[in-house]
């Protein structure tokens, strides 16, 4: 799974001519290492169909703000450089439905 | 034939924990099953300062971590998967998991409860936006911004004394004019320059273009309503039970919390229910702890009276066993 940040943020996710996945995560943020190893575990299974990078917030913080993510765990796709969809907060983001928006975006 | 537990528990926070140490202690075999997060509510809390012991290295993630190394130690196993359904029929009673099930003959419900939501328009949309039920979580998004906390409870004053570690400034917005927080915590926020009070308020609307850019507040004594800009808003304002998977399988109250006796048995036999899940006037770790050492005392005790004998582990975790 591809880790970006500030430096390569633009080239990979807004750049990206394909869905990019964003998970962003934190270092202090419990329930987005609670469903870490589900995210790679589908970034295994999904990785060639959709690109999926996992964002570090406790390192790029205003990073995470220019993008108007100002809560964890937060996934994001982008399409051309958009955000076309998101979803944020423990309840809403679990294995299963970070599972049904990666099958949203595979073609 | 499959194995059959002697107890399922559901939720892996201080009360499922702890009743899967005292069960393991007492040689029963014990899965907890828990979906997200391992110490539940507790693995979000920074200070555990309440907690007797913890007063060096407090934080609820760490206490939580322990508590379950502590439960493993003693032979419970710790399951992550999602519980969909039960079947409470039989003697033995059946766990419904998403794609397996468990059988045990005892059932510990400890699920715990959820944050409450505040109710106010704008606040679904600007989740994660600026709209927080999370400090831990989220806090540091905010440095040097200035945010409002609402609620009164330990809760929202213990997070906004925390939040002050990245924020400039804390508002707390209160419904009433004094808080339920326990005094020493109330008395730390005052003495915080950071933190201010708005009291007998209340939040309207939650705005902002994509972010949170600001509040409209309702004084409830004098109608008086006003703007108030801010950067975040982090909710405070109770929790509420996760109970969906157990209607219609065990009797809740109308706020759909778990109704169950002193020894923590439910309406059905053989299912007990710990923690913050329950009806109860307290809801800390400690009585979470408790609960959940009392239920697994009496799923033995029902086991004893209705089973011929316990399954005893497996002889080669036995030597682990002081």
């Amino acid at each position: 799974m591809l880790e970006v940040d500030k430096d390569n943020f633009e080239a990979e996710v807004l750049q990206a001519s394909e869905a990019v996945l964003v998970d962003f995560w934190g270092e202090k943020c419990e329930p987005c290492k609670a469903l870490m190893p589900d995210v790679h575990r589908l970034a295994e299974k999904y990785g060639d169909q959709l690109k999926m990078c996992k964002l570090n917030t406790s390192e790029n913080r205003r990073l995470a703000i220019s993008q108007k993510v100002l809560g964890l765990p937060t996934f994001v796709v982008y399409k051309a450089g958009e955000k076309v969809k998101e979803i944020s907060g423990a309840e809403n983001c679990s294995p299963d439905s970070v599972e049904a928006l990666i099958k949203e975006f595979i073609k | 034939m499959s194995k059959i537990y002697d107890v399922a528990i559901i939720g892996g926070g201080p009360a499922g924990l702890s009743a899967g140490l005292y069960a393991s202690r007492s040689k029963m075999s014990a899965v907890i099953i828990e979906k997200g997060k391992w110490g539940g509510q507790t693995a979000t809390t920074e200070e555990l300062e309440n907690y007797p012991g913890s007063m060096e290295n407090p934080t609820g993630p760490k206490v939580t971590e322990r508590m379950k190394a502590q439960a493993e130690e003693f032979g419970t196993e710790c399951l992550k998967d999602e519980v969909i359904g039960f079947d409470f029929s039989g003697k033995i009673k059946i766990v419904k998991l998403s794609k397996s099930e468990i059988k045990a003959k005892t059932v510990i419900y400890a699920t715990g409860a959820r944050p409450m939501l505040l109710g106010a328009p704008g606040e679904v949309e600007l989740r994660g936006k600026g709209v927080s039920y999370c400090a831990t979580c989220d806090g540091d998004f905010f440095t040097e911004l200035e945010i409002v906390a609402i609620g009164g409870g330990d809760a929202a004053v213990e997070e906004s004394i925390y939040l002050t570690k990245f924020a400039d400034k804390v508002t707390i917005i209160h419904r009433r004019d004094e808080f339920r927080a326990a005094k020493s915590i109330v008395e730390k926020a005052m003495q915080n320059d950071k933190i201010s009070v708005i009291w007998n308020t209340v939040v309207e609307e939650i705005y902002g273009d994509g972010i949170v850019e600001g509040v409209k507040l309702k004084n409830i004594v004098t109608g008086e309503q006003t703007d108030f800009k801010t950067d975040g808003v982090f909710v405070f304002v109770g929790t509420k039970p996760i109970t969906e998977i157990a209607k219609g399988h065990i009797e809740l109250d109308a706020k759909g919390y778990v109704i169950a006796d002193e020894e923590m048995r439910t309406s059905v036999e053989g299912v007990f229910a710990a923690g913050d899940v329950r009806v109860k006037s307290l809801r800390q770790v400690i009585t979470a702890c408790a609960d959940g050492a009392i239920a697994a005392v009496n799923a033995e005790r029902y086991i004893e009276k209705n089973f011929e004998h316990i399954t005893l582990p497996d002889a080669k975790k036995e030597g682990g066993w002081v």
